[in-house]
């Protein structure tokens, strides 16, 4: 099994255990929902965040809770999740409960949580990097000190949006970081085999950004120790930053995806390096938290998901009159 | 309230609603491609940069798509952008930002956050500048819900339905036409000067038919309004929607049941463009039942904009052509 490369820092044990925490609740999350998807007792396209935890936990760690923003996409689970979502709202969400976080409209591919500065996932490839941009654009106008993070796959790199919202954002330093998490695939396509380059972090220079790469994006206090050095650069106001971490979705692209186009052998080496028993082996070997303490966190985390299905189980469908509201602002 | 009015150009009005809103509210600013120094494609934003700076008439790079998303993501966290998308025909490089972002994110997050922006575009033709420079394309925007479309036809209406689009909390497609920026009336310098959204105007009252346009073509029905009652003596009651989405379905269907009689004009093609709608929109009422004629449109052709100007002004409704078609209904023929 891989272990985890970083050095102990100065992170606190309760930051850490707190990020083993949302670790878990992403993956149990994106268990239960695969297993009701299942059952048929959810509609619809889900994307998982299973194995993309600590790519996902480690970057929004090293924001500001409730202060900075982010974008999410299509994949967001793992990243709402990160920024603390409320589990009940989102599960409700995903049954298309008038509870759920966006009263059932919008569903899995549009979890957002304002308040909290989740701007919102997206059902468009690439189309939160306008969003995100503009929301760093307010920040800069109003000399906010926030900063914004848009999470995007590998494959969106390729759509034009990418192109043009990262050389905008360049040239006026909006303090926005672009985050490619990148777990190889497009649906079935390679993204080896779609671009003509090793690693689509390298593209940084034609915009005139910093590019970093996470090569062990499965290594929750890299991923972190990445991020608070590359935040602390954006707020300071040099403008934005490419970054791409490396990982991989262990379930399919979608729950209708049949996985022909990967062996069961490269799914089960990336397996091996599983984010969340590596980032329990270090808590333990470098004695930042006990058996018993990591044993807790992992019932209470279940206990959770369990608790926000039967949120979502005994919460009302929404009213047929609720589909003609929220269409406009007044 | 201030009375007084001035006699200006269109042009000249948007740089003053637009500059106006800027004065009250810091949170609105212009973007788009040569704002600055420029003064605009059109010349819609000539002096502004003097007066508000360049962060505030903020010149972009040729990136429609960043443009949009931009702004609507400056909108999302509490900005109210003004887009200068220049052509109309360049909205296409925005779609995405503007269908599937703008128009659907406060639905899909179940009411959550609004997007005050507004998309100014110079649509129509009638400058020779040929296919990829002439289109009214607020048909593809009024067929999703979500945004608000407006296409005024005089300069006190340009002012005051830009500033109600620029104080709204939703994304607003904004039509202003390139034959029009030099276009003169009298326009009211009251700075509290706004037109209500979703009201329609009747332009001129009348009794034997209703013509019912927007934007570009008000011009050219006014015009043939005024020459058929002098020769004909037929008394024509013009209907401007200004406001397209949401239609004033109300101020529509009054005035046909008046009149008894509609002719649909807009400049933009005829297979489904909007006045295809309010015709359908008629069809359905119970206003049907109080028409004595068919339902006629008068339309722009089912053709790409010819760079010729002889053929370009084929192409689009004239003021002849509107004048048969008003005779033609009131004569039954």
């Amino acid at each position: 099994m891989a272990k985890t490369k970083s050095k102990k820092t100065e992170v606190t044990k309760e930051k850490m255990l707190h990020m083993h925490r949302l670790m878990l609740d992403i993956r149990n999350f994106d268990s239960k929902v695969n297993r009701l998807v299942k059952k048929g007792m959810i509609p619809g396209m889900t994307h998982f965040s299973i194995g993309e935890e600590a790519a996902n936990v480690g970057a929004v760690a090293a924001l500001k809770q409730g202060f900075d923003m982010i974008t999410s996409n299509h994949r967001g689970h793992g990243q709402s999740i990160a920024l603390e979502i409320d589990l009940n709202g989102m599960m409700a969400e995903i049954m298309g409960k008038a509870t759920g976080t966006c009263k059932g409209k919008g569903g899995s591919m549009h979890i957002a949580d304002l308040d909290n500065g989740n701007l919102g996932a997206n059902g468009i490839v690439g189309g939160g990097m306008g969003m995100a941009i503009g929301a760093a654009l307010t920040q800069k106008m109003k000399n906010t000190g926030k900063i914004v993070v848009c999470f995007f796959g590998d494959g969106a790199v390729n759509e034009g949006t990418f192109h043009e919202t990262l050389n905008m954002a360049s040239i006026w330093k909006l303090p926005v970081i672009f985050y490619s998490i990148n777990n190889m695939y497009g649906i079935s396509t390679p993204i080896k085999d779609m671009i003509n380059i090793d690693y689509n972090y390298q593209r940084a220079c034609a915009y005139g950004v910093p590019g970093h790469f996470i090569e062990d994006g499965n290594d929750l206090m890299a991923v972190y120790n990445k991020f608070e050095e590359i935040v602390q650069y954006v707020r300071d106001g040099n403008g934005p930053v490419l970054v791409e971490s490396l990982t991989y979705r262990w379930l399919g692209h979608s729950t209708s995806d049949p996985g022909k186009y990967r062996t069961k052998d490269e799914v089960d080496e990336w397996k091996k390096k599983d984010p969340i028993s590596r980032f329990r082996d270090y808590l333990l070997e470098n004695k930042i938290a006990s058996e018993k303490e990591i044993g807790e966190i992992e019932a209470s985390s279940l206990e959770a998901v369990e608790e926000s299905v039967k949120f979502a189980l005994s919460s009302p469908e929404p009213t047929l009159e609720s589909a003609f509201e929220d269409i406009f602002a007044d | 309230m201030e009375k007084e009015t001035k006699i200006m150009s269109v042009r000249d009005a948007i740089i003053m609603a637009m500059s106006e809103e800027m004065r009250r509210d810091e949170n609105v600013f212009l973007m788009g491609e040569d704002v600055g120094v420029f003064g605009g494609d059109f010349g819609t934003s000539v002096g502004m940069l003097d007066e508000f700076g360049k962060e505030r008439v903020r010149d972009t790079p040729i990136s429609e798509n960043a443009i949009s998303g931009a702004a609507i993501g400056a909108a999302m966290t509490g900005m109210r952008p003004i887009v200068d998308v220049t052509f109309m025909d360049f909205v296409v490089y925005m779609m995405d930002n503007i269908v599937n972002q703008a128009a659907k994110t406060r639905y899909m997050y179940g009411g959550k956050g609004q997007i005050p922006v507004v998309f100014r575009c110079a649509a129509g033709g009638g400058v020779g500048s040929a296919a990829q420079h002439s289109q009214s394309l607020e048909a593809w925007f009024t067929h999703i819900p979500g945004l608000k479309v407006v296409a005024p036809g005089t300069p006190a209406d340009v002012k005051g339905i830009l500033k109600a689009a620029i104080r709204d909390n939703n994304p607003v497609i904004f039509l202003e036409y390139k034959a029009q920026f030099n276009m003169k009336g009298e326009v009211p310098l009251d700075p509290e000067f706004v037109l209500p959204l979703g009201k329609a105007d009747i332009k001129k009252e009348g009794k034997d038919v209703s013509v019912i346009t927007y934007g570009r073509m008000l011009e050219r029905v006014m015009q043939a309004a005024k020459e058929v009652e002098e020769a004909e003596g037929v008394n024509v009651e013009v209907v401007d929607l200004i406001t397209l989405s949401p239609l004033d379905k109300d101020t529509v269907l009054e005035s046909v049941k008046k009149t008894g009689k509609v002719l649909l004009v807009n400049d933009a093609h005829k297979t489904g463009g909007f006045i295809g709608e309010v015709a359908a929109m008629i069809a359905e009422s119970d206003a049907f039942d109080y028409l004595d004629g068919r339902i006629l449109r008068l339309a722009g052709e089912d053709v790409p904009i010819p760079y010729n100007q002889t053929l370009e002004a084929a192409m689009i409704p004239s003021v002849e052509r509107i004048k048969k078609y008003i005779l033609k209904l009131v004569n039954n023929r």
